[in-house]
């Protein structure tokens, strides 16, 4: 007896010796794959040459125009005219007469104050930067070159010149001289004209003489000058995010009413002909594995770029998952219940709609919010391959390369809006499940 | 409750049950009428702002299945080659989606862990993990993506990032539910001999959680693949790239777009039924587990 316990001792030992080991093994084996997966994705994706594909200088002014603004101030050196205009765009331009407070007049000289004890003056031919430290640099240009006089020895990184161009960079602005032009960049911080352009009487107005106009009958005229904002277009921006939500609504619910009768066919206990059953379910899959992209791209080619296409390609992908989700949930509903409705003498009809739909309506809702909440974000990517909605309005200023300030505008309406349509799901969720 | 209805005669109580059954109706149906007229004037509205008409452009929907089908099969011996061109571009989607699941979901790991209440290194920073975590689950993929691109270049890296951020949100938050479950007294066991915190999580929670964690994140990387294939086509590598390329030479070389429509449909219903026997086995085995 005593040699038989000793026995299955050492053999649970053993057992349990290898079953430590392997679990050991294991420990260390997860991370070492992960990690030897990781250093092939390191090569694969070409990490170490990132650094020279990337461009850094892209990202200093991505950052820079996401919280600030430029503003152009150019003298033309053949008509001495000066314009000045934010970004220099030309919906940004200041009309006549009017000029931002820091350019003054100062013996027949224009002069801008860069801040920081920086400042230009220039007329036409003749430009002086005057640096804090008392560093000057003067440029006469004409039509040989810029002819610029510099302080002697090495030069500093700030300033670069050649014949024909001089530039020099200060903290917050630039100053180029060329043959034809004087150009001076002077950054601030902040959107500017979010509200009103220039040409709008309410520009550079306080909020509380806005208020007091408002109130003393100007309030459509407020609102239309802001609402018809040309540099940040509102109106546009608005109905862009109503048609990015008009997409994810459309695409989600038409889903969900075309796959509720579906998915009573491929559902076992409503459907026992299995071909049939077999059918539903294999739509269903080539629906969901013909991704939204090649719903897009195929629909696209249909119906033309646009909100329609967008909200069918998310609705025959959405068909497909529905379909499946909602044919698992008729799956799992109660016997109990349907027998129970039978019982009083129900009809077939009778029985789905008294003893099936109550069971599966709360299932079935949740699964409809959630995926509302997620088509959202789904309508702003497919929006950025067919063309609609706020997607199609963040690609274009992306390929600008120079809006950065409305990029980050629209990136934060975009995760507000996600985010308002998550809480937006879940207190629906809540108030139609809990009752 | 009893002496009232005792009291009641039956015809009140049936005329006020009817009333309200009535009234349930009506309101049911108001409801019905509201959603089904947004409905019809959705997509009303969505017709109009369309560049073609849904009724104009619904004989054509089949053009261009038909179109690219009828050239597969005419240069059907081509397709074979097809696959083995576009495979390496077929891997590196796959990568990319593989890549920024691993990133994503080591991140949501630490961050789910430190916005979880009862494991919480910092029990006041909770909401501010909360919220980051919300921030980058409501950031569409290609937002980021168009941005990186325009800093990093083309090339997977960027869509690597942009899915791993936004994967990072989505699964922090699942992964905090199931935090919410796990048990604590391997936590309290442990920090009682003097463990720290990352010894307490790593010994105490992950053997609980990792089984869950394991099929949220093999469903996210289903999800992951179509999204990679998607920033392929705005330009960050992979079959989406290849595919925007083939479908831009237009008429005559659609015999690559049907390669490329094959291999993406292949790997996602491959990958699809493979996750979800995985998902089904570890759901199923901590299953076992919990009986025992």
């Amino acid at each position: 007896m005593t040699t038989v316990t000793t026995d299955v001792i050492t053999d649970l030992k053993g057992r349990a010796d290898t079953l430590f080991l392997r679990k050991r093994l294991l420990g260390f084996a997860l991370p070492a794959a992960v990690l030897v997966y990781l250093a092939y994705i390191f090569f694969a994706f070409d990490i170490p040459g990132l650094a020279d594909r990337a461009n850094l200088d892209n990202g200093k002014t991505l950052i820079r125009d996401s919280y600030s603004y430029k503003t152009h101030v150019t003298l033309d050196n053949r008509s001495g005219d000066i314009t000045y205009a934010i970004e220099g765009e030309r919906k940004g331009t200041y009309p006549d007469g009017m000029r931002p407070d820091w350019v003054s007049d100062r013996d027949g000289m224009t002069v801008v104050d860069l801040g920081r004890g920086n400042s230009v003056q220039f007329a036409q031919g003749f430009a002086r930067i005057v640096q804090q430290d008392g560093l000057t640099v003067t440029a006469r240009p004409d039509r040989d070159g810029v002819n610029a006089d510099l302080p002697a020895g090495p030069l500093p990184d700030m300033i670069s010149a050649s014949k024909n161009r001089l530039m020099v960079t200060l903290p917050d602005a630039r100053v180029t001289v060329t043959r034809n032009r004087v150009e001076v960049f002077k950054y601030a911080f902040g959107w500017e004209l979010f509200f009103f352009t220039l040409d709008s009487p309410y520009h550079g107005m306080g909020f509380p003489t806005l208020l007091s106009k408002a109130v003393s009958g100007e309030a459509g005229a407020i609102w239309d000058d802001f609402w018809g904002n040309a540099m940040w277009r509102h109106a546009d921006v608005a109905w862009a995010l109503f048609e990015t939500i008009l997409m994810a609504f459309l695409g989600t619910f038409g889903a969900a009413m075309v796959a509720l009768p579906l998915a009573f066919l491929a559902a076992r206990n409503f459907t026992p002909l299995m071909p049939l059953r077999f059918a539903a379910r294999r739509l269903f899959d080539f629906f969901r594995g013909v991704d939204a992209l090649i719903w897009t791209i195929v629909l696209a080619r249909a119906f033309g770029p646009g909100p329609l296409t967008g909200a069918l390609a998310i609705l025959i992908t959405d068909t497909g998952s529905f379909g499946k989700m909602f044919s698992e949930a008729l799956e799992n509903v109660d016997g109990k219940q349907i027998e129970g409705i039978q019982s009083t003498g129900a009809k077939p009809v009778q029985r789905y709609r008294f003893g099936v739909i109550p069971q599966v309506t709360p299932v079935f809702l949740s699964q409809v919010l959630y995926f509302l909440e997620s088509n959202t974000r789904s309508a702003t990517i497919i929006g950025a391959i067919t063309g609609g909605g706020i997607g199609l309005l963040l690609t274009q200023a992306i390929i600008t390369q120079k809006d950065w300030e409305e990029v980050s505008y629209y990136i934060v309406l975009i995760i507000l809006m996600v985010m308002v349509m998550d809480w937006l799901s879940g207190l629906l969720r809540r108030k139609l499940i809990k009752g | 409750m009893a002496d009232i209805s005792a009291h009641t005669p039956t015809s009140e109580i049936r005329s006020a049950y009817l009333e309200m059954t009535h009234r349930k109706r009506l309101y049911s149906g108001l409801m019905l009428a509201v959603f089904v007229a947004l409905m019809v004037s959705g997509f009303v509205l969505a017709d109009d702002r369309n560049a073609g008409g849904f009724w104009s452009g619904l004989h054509r929907l089949f053009d261009f299945p038909a179109e690219v089908l009828s050239e597969a099969s005419e240069k059907l011996t081509d397709l074979p080659a097809h696959f083995v061109h576009f495979l390496p571009s077929l891997i590196e989607t796959v990568n990319i989606a593989a890549a920024s699941t691993l990133f994503g979901a080591m991140i949501a790991i630490v961050l789910s862990l430190l916005s979880t209440r009862g494991l919480a290194r910092w029990p006041r920073l909770i909401p501010v993990f909360r919220r980051i975590m919300d921030i980058t689950r409501a950031m569409p993929e290609i937002v980021v993506a168009l941005v990186l691109i325009f800093v990093l270049g083309g090339g997977p890296v960027p869509a690597m990032i942009a899915i791993a951020f936004h994967t990072a949100g989505a699964l922090g938050k699942l992964f905090s539910e199931v935090n919410e479950n796990a048990s604590l007294k391997p936590v309290e066991g442990l920090q009682s001999v003097g463990a720290g915190w990352i010894q307490r999580m790593v010994l105490g929670i992950m053997p609980q959680v990792a089984p869950n964690y394991l099929s949220y994140a093999l469903l996210r990387f289903e999800i992951n693949i179509r999204a990679s294939a998607i920033l392929g086509f705005v330009g960050a590598g992979g079959i989406g790239y290849d595919l925007k390329n083939a479908m831009s030479w237009g008429k005559g070389q659609y015999d690559e777009a049907a390669a490329i429509f094959l291999l993406l449909f292949g790997t996602i219903v491959i990958v699809d039924q493979i996750s979800s026997a995985l998902r089904d086995r570890l759901t199923h085995g901590a299953r076992l587990e919990a009986t025992l």
